[in-house]
């Protein structure tokens, strides 16, 4: 369980951007892979606890929840993958070689009120 | 009147602070030719047991050390001191993980100089060290024969993330009805082409390939090192 130190970092740097813009944080939007190791669903309750108390308090989580995204060698095309217990392409099924997306823990953008 | 929420494009790794002390502890590797090995697996899969025999016979031949991450206890350290090698623990208290900091600052003043390898022993979780590089050259994951086949298809993130998958406690295997090929399957599933070697810390069985590999792939690296500072 390392998301309640995850959600600090989010609350840490969105507590910054707001400062700096003079405005209040209404939504922070995260961007999680499959690959990143970080549970959804943990990260959602661990945000509610990091946020009391701080300038973010009130402010609502948005996970977009990012495939696992493989360069099939074969097909030559990026394919998104179904599952990430299953690296084969799912047209051809040629097992994964490059793997171009699904390791993401990023923080995207803030929804800030005047 | 109420305004519009406005929304502003961040667009921040998470875990950057993270990711560059990992970064500036692996030039610092490289500069100084240290070999470094972290070791992911669940608790009890033999990591300790792996890491005495593995120091043990390195030891004879090249300089090496190991970092070692526990919650609690300072047993691991003192078990692995036995082998001769310079052991230092770092007891994380509440946290599930190691981070690249942590080493970073167990490393502050007592990194042995002309070190060969260093092995850092994460603590015992497949989930949360997925997320933390160490700045390691090489990141194993151990998975014992006891704990079923199906592991890699549980934990995807940890098994995609290493570099060599090492089958322990082998001499279990028959004993335990061990399916050799759906270990291979699940793997593939998860990290199609890692490497994976079996072992087993108590016979010996397959340390002999195990420490072939390490000391193949420590040349290795120094020799990319030194070609690309030419």
């Amino acid at each position: 369980m390392h998301e309640l130190s995850i959600a600090l970092s989010i609350v840490e740097m969105a507590e910054e951007r707001a400062e700096w813009m003079e405005a209040r944080v209404a939504a922070v939007r995260v961007r999680i892979g499959p690959l990143s190791g970080v549970v959804p669903e943990a990260l959602a309750s661990a945000f509610d606890m990091a946020i009391e108390g701080t300038a973010l308090a009130g402010a609502r989580l948005v996970i977009e929840e990012s495939p696992v995204v493989i360069l099939c060698a074969r097909c030559g095309e990026r394919r998104p993958l179904p599952s990430a217990s299953d690296f084969r392409c799912p047209v051809c099924g040629a097992p994964a070689s490059e793997v171009v997306g699904g390791a993401e823990l990023l923080v995207t953008a803030l929804e800030v009120n005047p | 009147m109420t305004r519009e929420p406005r929304i502003v494009e961040v667009r921040r790794n998470i875990l950057r602070k993270n990711d560059l002390a990992a970064r500036e502890l692996r030039e610092r590797f490289r500069g100084a030719g240290v070999f470094v090995v972290s070791l992911v697996s669940s608790p009890g899969s033999g990591k300790t047991a792996f890491l005495e025999r593995t120091l043990a016979s390195l030891g004879a031949r090249f300089k090496v050390a190991a970092l070692v991450g526990d919650l609690a206890t300072e047993n691991d350290a003192a078990r692995l001191a036995r082998s001769g090698a310079l052991v230092r623990q770092i007891v994380t208290g509440a946290v599930c993980h190691l981070e690249a900091e942590m080493v970073r600052s167990a490393l502050e003043g007592w990194m042995p100089p002309a070190l060969d390898f260093l092995f850092v022993e994460n603590v015992g979780n497949l989930v949360c060290p997925a997320s933390y590089d160490l700045g390691e050259s090489l990141r194993l994951v151990l998975l014992s024969v006891t704990e079923g086949e199906d592991k890699p298809l549980k934990y995807p993130p940890i098994f995609h993330g290493a570099d060599l998958a090492v089958i322990t406690k082998c001499d279990l295997a028959e004993a335990v009805g061990f399916d050799w090929q759906a270990a291979a399957r699940s793997v593939e599933a998860v990290h199609p082409g890692l490497p994976v070697l079996r072992v087993s810390a108590k016979t010996g069985a397959g340390m002999a390939e195990w420490l072939a590999v390490c000391a193949r792939l420590r040349a290795e690296a120094i020799s990319a090192a030194s070609s690309a500072a030419s």
